[in-house]
């Protein structure tokens, strides 16, 4: 069980490579989709089968792996938003920046003390790496869109590290939490078709007349 | 004596006798993916063949460096090929950091290859050089850190070790890294080679070409040990994935040998669908993917270290 | 009894929204603002005198600090609601629908966080007063407001996920401990003098980031101006006083966490330097600020640094905080409801346009001038009995560094707020925009008065039985187990 999990978890870690490197919006969306697909597979492999892991994942299939990226894609199509990504720097400096914080990640976990189950497992670096790289997104792009998608993989992240404890979380408040994601999203994107109207463009660079 | 003896001859015949048929099996896989018939299987041999029996036309405006480019371009594989198991072959000439002298040897034929495209004085060649050079610098890193991984997984500085039945062993404690490592070690074998997506074997531009571009100028004999040698690189780097893929021996001389050969046409069939399925990069992009592969290797050693 | 009380003061907000949402007409629809918010206010007191209460398995319930901050939010909603009747009308042509079915819910995703005492539910609840909050700022409908708003859903939304990472890390604390996983709060309150050290403290900096976060502690209070300056004068007024309370009752939740786990230093440390740092950047941006609504946003940064001096104190500064957290969100609810009447008549929140309010508007001028002189701790209003009490707090244990700080940073803002307000308040008026239309009416300035002689009285004399509220919430806050 573990392995796969952790197999699963790198490539969690190769999506958020991806991620920082490529220049279109659609594979920054696809990939959201695909990590949110991915990591819904998480609770089942870490817990076995349960009707409480049976239903987390399922939800967390239907919100992030389809329909936050369909509300992504839906908007990018309405608002026509250019496919370009359009960094505030460098794809390479992002990618390495990206490399260093799950270095980091890595290493830091390490020194944390965990419980004998999971000191073979790579929930808690991954989880801080993807941490790490939605942030990275959300400080490095310029388009509102890519925030978004940067709050998401942040998201992930902390989803990820709540693998470990679902005891903790009861359903329903699993629940809530995964309808708040969702109707952020929502609000997220009815703000973006805003932004376009008023600015007739989505990049945030834009967003600049309210400052000291 | 016999215990040298053989593998050396083993290598050599594979090398020298299979080389070709790669690019062979790639034009092939290309060719159905697009619905031709595409050329034999052995072209490459065909046109190896026909080059050596051609006179050379050699420009005015060059030196000897011009002669020697085509000479390291062939004798460097070879020397290379020596270092390295072929699946379960042993390698025939195994020293402590041999792996460094592995890297450098293709520095050694690049050096000379890019020298002698500079010294026709042309300017498309100078570029294509120029070109070859940055992405070739930008790829050995990644070979240092896959190797620095498999050194350390082994606990051997020499190639057969790294390479060697330790390997097997490794796939079952660190099955992430060398996966990582595996897919990075492809990449630079497609750089190194010039294949999509960094390069297009096949256009004959020269604003897109890299290698092809450099050695425009040469012709007859030069041309066919520029060819054979780029083939055997190929076969070289090839085996390196190949060998990272199939650790395995099956303890029959015969079979490891087919399992090999399998193992190298396999991969043929698979750069000849990366071939037919991506578009080449953008220049641009290239470095782009390369630090991508650098990082990625580096990310592997992490994840050994830890 | 005690179940159906909870769920009613629940359910009451939340049915609110629903029925704004389903009622048609926008001329009746604002009407259900003040009678919830009057509802609402009626079922605190009742709450309140009940004592403390618990419903669902202990994952909502009423302790001193929700009684609090219950009485904050419920107090500062009702006198906005009275107000909003006069701002809708004024806004008739807008349409109003989604503006009061989200002032309900936000109501109730507020009611729900302080009654909460589950650390997932608080975080969802926190997490819903962002996202009911986000329309209501983004009702103007311009290029600025969408800026604001834009920022703060994001910021904010980031902020929070961080506080969610800070609690599972609590949680893990809990398994390495071998203890009882569980994100209920009276159980870690139990278990936590086991939890395993590393991952409580990471835990507490992720939580502390996270609801500083939404509180507007500087350096993370970047979205604050631009949110409190282009949101409605009533919705400011809603965040910098209540949205502000729920966001301070994480930190002080995460508090009695590390109390309870004998790691208070470190948490009361890591206070004292937020509130620090906050007061030095609202000194720094009030001093010369061109615009009186972003003004009080910085000044809001101010004061949130205060409470969390007074918390990082300990003694008596902690009850003084309590007091503080209460009258700095009625002094925010009068100075941000008359500033958008200012607002209104000029057309302009700039300084350089608005002059000689006093004359145009006079009552909304003097409401926003004695706002002005309670919210910087000036005798007889309220708050200067807080600050009061704070710097007596700082003094009496030794702190002199700090206590000389705090003043020196409360005379800047002092000089630095009063050149704004009073440049806005007199001089000659100044004719050519905004409404000439607009005259003051009893709904627009009947609040914020309201409010203001609340302060003014609480100022004068505190009743023993509003003043044990405020000392059973400090009294929770220096448990020691």
């Amino acid at each position: 069980m573990n392995n796969t999990a952790n197999l699963l978890l790198l490539l969690v870690v190769l999506l958020n490579f991806f991620l920082l490197g490529t220049s279109r919006l659609g594979s920054n969306i696809r990939t959201v989709a695909i990590q949110g697909g991915l990591i819904s597979l998480l609770p089942l492999l870490a817990h076995g089968l349960s009707s409480h892991t049976l239903f987390l994942a399922v939800a967390a299939f239907l919100f992030k792996g389809i329909a936050i990226p369909y509300l992504l894609f839906r908007a990018v199509r309405q608002v026509h938003i250019s496919r370009e990504v359009e960094p505030l720097f460098g794809y390479v400096p992002t990618l390495i920046l990206g490399t260093l914080a799950t270095a980091a990640s890595f290493i830091f976990s390490d020194r944390l003390p965990m419980i004998a189950e999971h000191s073979q497992t790579l929930f808690v670096p991954v989880g801080l790496a993807t941490l790490a790289t939605g942030f990275l997104l959300l400080i490095t792009r310029r388009k509102a869109i890519i925030q978004v998608v940067g709050y998401l993989i942040f998201e992930n992240g902390i989803f990820i590290f709540g693998m470990l404890l679902t005891e903790a979380m009861p359903l329903m408040v699993e629940a809530l939490v995964l309808l708040d994601l969702l109707v952020a999203v929502f609000i997220m994107v009815i703000v973006m078709h805003q932004i376009k109207r008023e600015f007739s463009t989505i990049n945030i660079d834009q967003l600049t007349s309210l400052k000291e | 004596m016999k215990t040298i003896l053989l593998p050396l001859f083993l290598h050599l015949l594979l090398l020298f006798t299979l080389s070709p048929l790669l690019a062979g099996v790639i034009g092939k896989t290309k060719a159905l993916f697009a619905g031709r018939t595409g050329p034999p299987f052995l072209q490459l041999y065909f046109d190896i063949w026909k080059l050596f029996g051609k006179k050379m036309v050699i420009s005015r405006t060059t030196t000897w460096i011009f002669r020697v480019g085509p000479v390291t371009g062939l004798v460097v594989p070879v020397l290379a090929a020596l270092l390295i198991p072929f699946g379960s072959i042993g390698a025939p000439l195994s020293f402590t950091g041999d792996l460094i002298f592995f890297v450098y040897l293709f520095g050694l034929s690049r050096f000379f290859i890019a020298s002698s495209a500079l010294d026709t004085g042309s300017p498309f060649e100078g570029m294509g050089a120029v070109r070859e050079v940055t992405y070739s610098c930008l790829a050995e890193p990644t070979i240092f850190f896959a190797f620095i991984v498999l050194a350390r997984l082994s606990g051997s500085l020499s190639l057969d070790a790294m390479f060697g039945q330790t390997l097997v062993a490794s796939w079952h404690s660190a099955a992430p890294s060398l996966l990582l490592i595996l897919v990075c070690l492809f990449l630079v074998t497609l750089v190194e080679n010039c294949r999509i997506p960094f390069d297009d074997p096949n256009t004959h531009l020269e604003l897109t070409m890299i290698h092809e571009v450099m050695v425009l100028d040469h012709s007859g004999p030069d041309f066919g040990m520029i060819l054979y040698g780029a083939a055997m690189k190929l076969f070289v780097l090839g085996a390196l994935v190949v060998g990272l893929f199939l650790p395995g021996t099956t303890g029959n001389m015969a079979l490891d040998i087919l399992l090999f050969i399998g193992g190298m046409l396999l991969l043929a069939v698979v750069i000849g669908v990366v071939e037919s399925t991506m578009a080449r990069l953008r220049l641009l992009r290239i470095p782009q993917l390369l630090v991508g592969a650098i990082l990625l290797s580096f990310f592997s050693l992490i994840l050994l270290l830890r | 009894m005690e179940n159906n009380l909870i769920a009613l003061i629940l359910l009451l907000p939340f049915s609110g929204s629903l029925l704004a949402l389903i009622l048609p007409s926008n001329r009746f629809r604002p009407w259900l603002l003040p009678i919830f918010g009057t509802l609402h206010l009626v079922l605190t007191f009742i709450v309140i005198q009940a004592g403390p209460l618990s419903a669902a398995n202990g994952w909502l319930g009423v302790d001193p600090l929700s009684r609090l901050v219950l009485l904050i939010i419920s107090l500062l909603f009702c006198g906005c609601s009275f107000y909003a009747l006069g701002y809708l009308r004024y806004r008739i042509s807008w349409g109003n629908r989604v503006f009061v079915s989200c002032l309900l819910l936000f109501l109730a995703s507020m009611t729900l966080a302080a009654i909460s005492r589950h650390l997932g539910i608080l975080w969802v609840a926190v997490e819903t007063t962002t996202l009911a909050s986000a329309p209501l700022i983004y009702y103007n409908r311009n290029r600025l407001s969408i800026e604001a708003t834009w920022k703060y859903l994001l910021l904010s939304s980031v902020g929070i996920a961080l506080a969610m990472l800070g609690m599972f890390f609590i949680a893990y604390a809990a398994l390495v401990a071998g203890g009882q996983v569980s994100l209920q709060f009276d159980d870690i309150l139990q278990g936590a003098a086991t939890y395993s050290r590393p991952w409580l403290k990471a835990g507490f900096i992720f939580l502390l980031v996270g609801f500083g976060t939404k509180v507007g502690f500087a350096p993370l209070h970047t979205w604050k101006p631009d949110a409190y300056g282009e949101a409605p004068g009533i919705v400011g007024a809603l965040l910098a006083g209540g949205l502000t309370s729920v966001a301070f009752l994480g930190l002080l939740r995460t508090l009695q966490i590390m109390d309870a786990a004998s790691e208070a230093a470190m948490a009361r440390e890591a206070f004292l330097a937020l509130g620090l740092i906050s007061m030095a950047f609202a000194a720094a941006f009030m001093v010369r600020q061109p615009d009186f609504k972003r003004m009080l946003a910085y000044s809001s940064v101010e004061h949130m640094g205060i409470i969390a001096i007074g918390i990082s104190m300990g003694g008596i500064a902690t009850y003084g905080a309590m007091l503080h957290l209460m009258y700095n969100a009625m002094t925010k609810g009068v100075l941000f409801l008359s500033a958008a009447n200012i607002h209104r008549r000029f057309g302009s929140k700039k300084v350089d346009d608005v002059r000689g309010a006093i004359t145009l508007v006079p009552l909304s001028s003097l409401l926003f001038l004695l706002g002005f002189i309670a919210i910087t701790g000036s005798p007889p209003f309220a708050p200067f009995i807080s600050e009061f009490t704070i710097l007596q707090g700082i003094f009496s244990t030794g702190h002199y560094i700090t206590g000389g700080l705090f003043l020196f940073f409360l005379a800047v803002i002092f000089i630095g707020m009063g050149t704004t307000v009073l440049s806005v308040v007199f001089g000659t008026p100044s004719e050519n925009a905004g409404d000439k239309d607009y005259r003051e009416t009893f709904t627009t300035t009947g609040a914020p008065l309201i409010m203001l002689l609340i302060l003014l009285v609480l100022g004068l004399y505190l009743p023993d039985s509003v003043r044990h509220i405020f000392i059973d919430a400090a009294a929770l806050l220096e448990v020691r187990p």
